[in-house]
């Protein structure tokens, strides 16, 4: 490669310009780890300043605290519960349906217009907005099946958003599953069903647990769809137990803004839940939930029922019927007051919400991850 | 004897299952036929009050005063600007990082890096209009302040930007399947013809990826247009036609959470309203939707 040795001809010599061509390449790969970063970084950004701004608010007292007008003892008590009854709720309906129709699709779907149609409606709700079926909602669930703004609307609406992510799982674990494990078993003469529920959906499962995991995670987080059917930002009781519980005294009042009340100056309020109004003479006035009264200043609104009605009227599903709140409008409704200490708890809040989210979507990653590994046809 | 009465029996069996699943697929036909009836159901009785025109080429979007006008221009002008910054922040990053990872990056690297991104995706919008308010907000406040920008308190910018972050993954994540689907004896060939790994990624794999990677860019693009919380949360709720990022406007979205947020007021031309803006909405995304997946199948039928 001397310039001695004739110059036309030697093939091995590097072109001219190569060193800039590869320095182009090296400081690409420079730029394409920046910007891995800044993808990693927010997640990073995100954890500090929620960490920063509401760690010291994380206590268990928290946790165990209803909201309240005063920030300092505001709680996420009604949220989390409420969050978790709402998943239930949620599950109940979007895995059953997601995980047939998924199964339906890959096994049974013949290749037609139907089929076809299917397809596209599945892949269309997937990129539909959330927002628009809080819409759906608030026509169908609310106004045509006036199933009020409870808990079960909640998981209904939730359950037709995660469910085209449960189909489309469901369809990729079954479509793993080797052909030769249904010839196996239809040939020792299992029909087409005993063969997909002995055979092919138990090795499916992982790929469709982890699908529902995602969902799962995705219906926690979810805040608009529940906006719009009225999730409520001020719910001092528990949906699992009867109104009046005596463990939780405050029945709650909410203004016509929605925003929590003690009823200290006289206002119009609007009652939550059954309960009795106590009057500044101590005297006391029976109250329904969704009644709205004038309160003097000084009143105080109490449960009428005890812990003993709390358990006799409980049953499994009246839950379902109950008013509510979650966690993501909880954050939202603090996160758009102006004062900071209200801030502070949204934060709180937030760190709740995104360690079960991240922790929901880090297990069905490593599910994934096992899945790959373990499993050798 | 016994035996065909089984069979018969299994069969029978058989049939209901087979109709219990289609059932369960239907639904997602019924599903999107719900939405479309009850949304345009609402969206009629909306403009059997408010003209068309009115609509499509008002200016101005005041549906809660006493002499109300409803142009959808400036909702549609907010949501436009927030994914115009969303793209600016996602388009270049996702890309960048969807050809490092299927063009240089090791598999260890890949299979580390993948999932990690995807957690973004993961995040409550809530959390991060959160994070757009009280983070990236305060931020670019001091950024632009040397420049005599001065950014309000809400703003399209940070909450575009956030939404870009947010988008990142779906871009990256579905540029890169598109790239990795392009067959590996294209790249040998531009290498034996003394390409280097970046002039291959660029000229061979890319142009040979470009409709997928078109359609990652649209999916993010609809997931931007249908983002609510981060907006209703950072951007404002200005119903005005907004030139700059700098700006503070409502979109869309922030429109009907706005509306929602109060007590709906069922049955009047204001609980319409959230419905003709969602028509608008729904629009836009499964146009988007449709377009993308075209691309999609196109780039699957190439290889």
């Amino acid at each position: 490669m001397s310039a001695d040795a004739a110059p036309g001809l030697d093939i091995a010599a590097h072109p001219p310009g190569l060193k800039l061509r590869k320095f182009k390449g090296a400081s690409f790969v420079f730029w394409g780890i920046v910007a891995t970063f800044v993808g990693l970084g927010t997640l990073v950004a995100l954890v500090s300043q929620l960490v920063h701004d509401g760690g010291h608010r994380l206590t268990l007292d928290f946790l165990g605290s209803f909201p309240s007008t005063d920030p300092a003892e505001a709680g996420i008590l009604s949220a989390w519960v409420g969050s978790i009854l709402v998943i239930i709720a949620t599950a109940f309906i979007a895995v059953p349906i997601g995980v047939l129709a998924g199964t339906y699709l890959e096994e049974y779907a013949p290749k037609n217009v139907i089929t076809s149609a299917i397809e596209i409606a599945v892949n269309n709700l997937a990129g539909v907005p959330s927002i628009i079926f809080g819409l759906l909602a608030v026509g169908l669930f609310v106004q045509a099946f006036n199933l009020g703004q409870t808990i079960l609307t909640a998981g209904l609406t939730l359950s037709l958003l995660i469910l085209p992510v449960v189909i489309v799982t469901t369809r990729e674990a079954v479509r793993g599953v080797p052909q030769e494990m249904r010839q196996a078993a239809l040939a020792i003469g299992a029909t087409k069903w005993q063969a997909t529920q002995d055979h092919v959906l138990p090795y499916a499962l992982p790929g469709i647990v982890t699908g529902i995991i995602i969902g799962m995670s995705r219906a926690i987080g979810e805040t608009a769809p529940l906006i719009l059917i009225g999730g409520l930002t001020f719910v001092a009781f528990l949906p699992i137990t009867r109104p009046g519980d005596s463990k939780f005294e405050v029945i709650g009042a909410v203004d016509e803004y929605g925003a929590p009340v003690t009823p200290e100056a006289s206002e119009s309020v609007r009652i939550a839940q059954d309960g009795v109004v106590v009057l500044p003479d101590f005297s006391e006035m029976p109250v329904k939930a969704g009644q709205v009264v004038d309160l003097p200043h000084g009143a105080s609104v109490q449960s009428s029922a005890t812990w003993g009605d709390a358990v006799q009227s409980w049953t499994p599903t009246h839950w379902l019927g109950s008013e509510f709140t979650v966690m993501p409008i909880q954050m939202f409704n603090w996160t758009s007051r102006p004062q900071a200490e209200f801030l502070e708890i949204a934060a709180a809040a937030g760190i709740v919400l995104l360690a079960i989210t991240l922790l929901l979507n880090g297990l069905a990653i490593w599910l994934r991850y096992r899945l790959r590994k373990n499993i050798n046809w | 004897m016994n035996r065909d009465f089984t069979t018969k029996r299994l069969r029978l069996g058989e049939r209901a299952i087979e109709l219990v699943l289609f059932v369960a697929a239907a639904s997602a036909i019924a599903i999107i036929g719900g939405i479309l009836y009850v949304v345009l159901s609402e969206a009629i009785k909306f403009f059997g009050q408010v003209s068309f025109l009115e609509f499509v080429t008002s200016t101005v979007w005041t549906p809660t005063f006493d002499n109300p006008s409803y142009g959808i221009a400036p909702l549609l002008s907010g949501t436009f600007m927030s994914t115009i910054v969303a793209l600016a922040v996602a388009v270049p990053l996702g890309l960048l990082v969807a050809v490092y990872l299927s063009e240089f990056a090791s598999s260890h690297i890949r299979e580390l890096v993948k999932p990690t991104l995807e957690l973004l995706a993961g995040v409550p919008t809530v959390v991060y209009g959160y994070f757009a308010l009280l983070f990236i907000t305060p931020l670019l406040q001091r950024l632009l302040a040397p420049f005599g920008i001065e950014l309000p308190g809400f703003n399209l910018l940070s909450a575009g930007i956030v939404m870009g972050l947010m988008i990142i993954p779906t871009i990256a994540s579905l540029s890169e399947d598109a790239l990795r689907a392009v067959p590996r004896s294209m790249r040998e060939g531009s290498a034996a013809l003394g390409a280097t790994r970046l002039e291959t990624a660029l000229r061979v794999v890319f142009p040979a990826a470009v409709s997928g990677v078109a359609s990652a860019v649209i999916l993010g693009m609809s997931r931007a247009v249908g983002e609510t919380m981060i907006v209703a949360i950072a951007a404002g709720q200005q119903p005005v036609i907004v030139t700059s990022p700098t700006q503070q406007g409502a979109t869309v979205t922030a429109f009907i959470a706005q509306v929602a947020l109060g007590d709906i007021p069922f049955g009047t031309l204001e609980y319409s309203s959230i419905f003709a803006a969602g028509l608008a909405l729904l629009v836009l995304t499964l146009v988007f939707n449709l377009v993308a997946f075209a691309l999609q199948r196109r780039f699957r039928e190439a290889y």
